[in-house]
């Protein structure tokens, strides 16, 4: 495809592929390092959301203590405030704490970012869990951390699933936030590369189309891997035991 | 002395449960609450963003009560959720049910109709402009929609989509909820999967009808499932503004303003911080009550 | 549980921790700009830059400029604002930062060696981000950033579609535009485009016949508040985009049209005349190399006043004033505005150089722009600004006559409405 032709072309397939714009855009777009920031991030921040949100989640759902539903309605209603009127405050806070511009700085916030949707999903999942199978894991002689991990992971898994797919896709398409909070070309993530293709003024669409390609090709793959898990429970009956 | 024992323990298990929340807690409460209460705090203030800031009080939410452009939004924000929580999620639920059941390919359906929340709002936009673009070239239509529409004996229908009044805002609930159903029918379907598969077998052998099993024992258990598809669908549909901007600019004059927009216009055009915060408040407030209703909405229901 | 706890304090220890250094002059100069199309030459030149003097200039690009303009807002606040950067915002918003001591003057290093570096730019890409004595801002006056380019918005009509309608030359009045719009609706060839979808180009073209029809004097009343929106002058304003529409002159969906789209139009022969600034040589170079078109200012509708043109800095940088590198920073931007360096930037990004002796390298076309630096002004070096939330009523009320919706007298009267309430905030003059 050349400039003219994206734009000429009424079929959905150009009748000429160049390959050399994908080689433009990995090069030009410094993808290779790009690339691998996202998936230090993507891996990084869902595996912490998994891990933190779950274990919030089977609190809320399954044990008492104190202030119990208060919080959970903080976490909930915090989805409800729209972000954009504390960009600021968020950048001196990251500051102050002295991790603006580090790699762990970023993780922390996009965890944050996509922790009160995961617990609320997550809880209602563990709802839903018969309790039979909580005194079955407690006769067994299973702690609380066992009941967590080894009953209500396993019974979870499709929405578990559902988390890893939202959140991969929210990191991996996310630059606002690495925009505001990152400085370092070396520690950016692959939406960077590819908003440097849309440039203020002029946009190079052939190369920007390759681009957008090869960054929607891992997450897509993420995806159909995923959801198996969501489907899968039910046919080898690992789920309803 | 063995009541003391007890509260120890009581207290101890307390602490022990609590540590499940801790990181989550920990993380909200560095990276939320300071924001959070910043954004407050600046909502009783006159502040360009940088300079001095002026405190005026109420003054920002006076002037947004009466101030018809903010209401116009959270309208047209609200029409948007209504349109997405009917048309797409009724899909949504339509199409989850039809996959969980064995029909031939649901493999590829699946990551079909997983492709469109995939995709970044940017190549939406993009997709969607080249689709609805209404000008005509060499007596041709461009756009892909028009030119359907004229060379498949509608020319009556085609139209500026994006143009009018009109049907500009439906136009983007409907890519909205084009790009949105896949979340939907995918929650749906994981919570489907949850459902024992052995009790429809009984619901068969009890001789009930495909919608009596649907309305009478399928649909109640979903509900908590599809409590959270509706919760995230108003937050999803309530907050959309990267999608609008993809496909109308500044928009429509205020025809397709939501009130995202309208906070990024009052920080970015117009440099009114404070004001932007009195919106984020309020819109937020808003959100919380509509999520409250749903949720007492669907206590009622799982009563009954 | 144990883990837990470890995981937890080990966590919020991290969080805690940190101290902070004062900052120490280094050979080392941090810069941000959110430039996409110039960051590979700007890299380009800072290795050379190294090379030459062995300071090393890290080049940071922020993009959009949206999420660029907000990440210096928050730097800012925290005050880790680099050396080098730039303030995209309006001139009360630069005032600000100048107020806050974030913005170096530059005054004396202009003036240095007889004023060589100042008289070496364009006067107006200078202005930008200059305060007069007196100004409303309470800003000491000077000269506070560098251009490094210049810009300016002018109308673009393409050769070949107006001798299609039998146009062979570009109207030189209103009326004749109108005329020339309609002789090529009639051989179906789409009249005029631009990316009105972005409220400051349509802000720009309307301003244009502002000055046209009543001047600057009348202009600056009526900011002022001593003229009302609803005379006739500024209704004649208005008039013109009724007329625009009625007659066909304009693409369907120019309401909602983002500028790229615009240029794309262009670039593609669907529409005969553009209104656009002078970065379009670059973007449709890229878009359709065989394009053959001609630059004019927007065609006079009155006689009464010159009509003006925006033109100002494409974009300047500023040095930050806390910065302990500052003499540095100063020497690099005087070495990026020397003649030599504004070629390079000039020939490879296509953007109109702010070092007027670097002119002569310019294409023929870019030529025909830098002849509009003459007649053009720009908001940032008016005495004082519309009120933002005046200008985007105004702008949004242009849109509503363009669809249809309102007449201009209620526009005006909508407007005027706006203007009255923000006059009795006091706070018409920021």
């Amino acid at each position: 495809m050349t400039n003219e032709t994206v734009f000429i072309d009424k079929a959905l397939i150009p009748h000429h592929l160049n390959f050399g714009n994908f080689a433009v855009a990995w090069t030009k777009g410094n993808f290779a390092v790009y690339f691998l920031n996202s998936v230090i991030y993507t891996v990084c921040v869902v595996t912490g959301i998994v891990f933190i949100s779950s274990l919030a989640a089977f609190a809320f759902s399954r044990l008492k203590f104190p202030g119990k539903n208060i919080i959970f309605y903080m976490f909930v209603g915090a989805m409800m405030i729209p972000l954009p009127g504390s960009f600021v405050a968020l950048f001196v806070l990251v500051t102050k704490l002295h991790l603006v511009n580090t790699r762990f700085g970023y993780i922390l916030c996009m965890i944050n970012v996509g922790l009160s949707m995961s617990i609320l999903l997550l809880k209602t999942f563990f709802d839903k869990m018969p309790p039979e199978l909580e005194d079955a894991a407690r006769i067994d002689g299973c702690g609380k951390l066992g009941i967590w991990w080894n009953m209500a992971m396993p019974f979870a898994r499709p929405a578990i699933a559902v988390i890893v797919i939202f959140n991969s896709l929210n990191v991996w398409n996310e630059y606002i936030l690495a925009m505001l909070l990152l400085e370092d070309t070396k520690l950016m993530p692959l939406q960077r590369g590819l908003v440097v293709f849309q440039g203020a003024n002029s946009t190079d669409y052939p190369v920007l189309m390759a681009g957008l390609t090869m960054a929607a090709i891992p997450i897509i793959l993420i995806c159909l891997a995923m959801q198996k898990y969501i489907v899968k429970g039910l046919s080898s009956g690992e789920v309803v035991g | 002395m063995n009541s003391k024992v007890k509260a120890t323990a009581i207290l101890k298990d307390n602490l022990q449960n609590f540590f499940f929340v801790l990181p989550a807690f920990a993380i909200f409460c560095i990276f939320y609450i300071y924001p959070f209460y910043k954004m407050i705090n600046l909502s009783f203030y006159d502040w360009r963003g940088i300079g001095p800031m002026h405190f005026i009080g109420l003054a920002n939410y006076k002037e947004l009560m009466s101030d018809h452009l903010w209401w116009n939004s959270i309208w047209h924000a609200g029409y948007i959720t209504l349109i997405a929580l009917t048309f797409q999620n009724v899909l949504a639920f339509a199409l989850a049910l039809a996959c969980d059941r064995e029909i031939r390919l649901k493999r590829f359906y699946r990551a079909v109709f997983f492709i469109p929340p995939v995709l970044s709002e940017v190549v939406v936009g993009l997709i969607w402009n080249w689709i609805l673009n209404p000008q005509m070239q060499n007596g041709q239509y461009i756009g892909l929609l028009n030119h359907f529409l004229y060379t498949s004996g509608f020319p009556q229908l085609v139209h500026n989509w994006l143009g009018d009044p009109k049907t500009a805002l439906t136009t983007i609930a409907i890519v909205h909820s084009w790009k949105g159903f896949g979340w939907g029918f995918i929650i749906f379907l994981a919570g489907l999967q949850t459902i024992d598969k052995q009790l429809y077998e009984a619901a068969k052998v009890d001789g009930a009808s495909a919608w009596k099993t649907l309305t009478n024992f399928t649909i109640p258990m979903m509900l908590p499932v599809i409590l959270v598809v509706v919760i995230l669908t108003i937050l999803g549909s309530m907050q959309v503004f990267v999608l609008i901007i993809a496909m109308v600019n500044e928009g429509l004059v205020n025809h397709t303003d939501v009130p995202v927009t309208r906070i990024f216009s009052a920080m970015q055009n117009v440099n009114r911080f404070g004001y932007a915060c009195a919106e984020a408040v309020i819109f937020g407030m808003i959100l919380v009550c509509v999520s409250f209703i749903m949720k007492k909405l669907s206590d009622k229901a799982k009563q009954a | 549980m144990r883990k837990v706890i470890t995981l937890c304090s080990c966590f919020m220890l991290v969080l805690l921790a940190g101290c902070s250094q004062p900052p120490k002059p280094s050979n080392k100069l941090h810069l941000w700009h959110w430039m996409t199309d110039r960051n590979d030459t700007f890299l380009k030149l800072a290795q050379e830059y190294k090379q030459e003097t062995g300071i090393k200039v890290s080049i940071q690009l922020f993009a959009p400029s949206d999420s660029y303009s907000q990440k210096v807002i928050a730097a800012a606040q925290a005050d880790v604002l680099p050396d080098i950067y730039g303030i995209l915002d309006k001139k009360s918003i630069v005032a600000d930062f100048i107020k806050a001591g974030l913005v170096a003057d530059l005054t004396d290093a202009m003036d240095a060696d007889g004023g060589s570096w100042k008289n070496s730019l364009f006067d107006k890409g200078l202005a930008d981000k200059s305060f007069e004595a007196g100004n409303i801002y309470g800003v000491k006056p000077g000269i506070y950033g560098v251009p490094i380019d210049v810009t300016n918005e002018q109308m673009l009509y393409n050769k070949k579609l107006l001798s299609k309608a039998g146009i062979n030359a570009p109207p030189k009045t209103f009326d004749e535009f109108i005329k020339d719009a309609q002789a090529l609706r009639r051989v179906g060839i789409t009249p005029f485009v631009s990316g009105w979808g972005e409220l400051w180009l349509l802000d720009c073209f309307a301003s244009n016949y502002a000055f046209n029809i009543m001047g600057e004097e009348k202009i600056f009343a009526t900011y002022r508040g001593k003229v009302k929106y609803t005379d006739p002058d500024w209704i004649k304003v208005f008039n013109i985009f009724t007329e625009l529409r009625d007659k066909g002159v304009l693409i369907d969906g120019i309401v909602t049209k983002g500028n790229k789209y615009a240029e794309q139009d262009f670039a593609l022969e669907r529409a005969a005349f553009a209104f656009n600034g002078s970065w379009c040589v670059n973007v449709y170079h890229n878009m359709n190399p065989n394009l053959d078109y001609g630059v004019m200012p927007p065609p006079p509708i009155s006689s009464a006043y010159p009509l003006k043109i925006w033109g100002s800095a494409g974009s300047s940088f500023v040095v930050n004033a806390g910065s302990p590198n500052k003499d540095k920073a100063i020497a690099f931007l005087k070495w990026l505005t020397a003649k030599k360096q504004q070629v390079v930037l000039a020939q490879e990004t296509n953007n109109l150089p702010s070092n007027k002796e670097a002119l002569s390298v310019i294409s023929p076309i870019l030529e025909e722009f830098a002849r509009g630096m003459d007649q053009s002004t720009h908001p940032n070096i008016w005495p004082l600004n519309e009120d933002p939330s005046v200008s985007e009523a105004f702008d949004k009320g242009i849109q509503d006559i363009i669809i249809g919706e309102k007449t201009p007298l209620q526009v005006a009267q909508d407007v005027q409405e706006v203007k009255d309430r923000q006059m009795a905030k006091g706070n018409y003059s920021r």
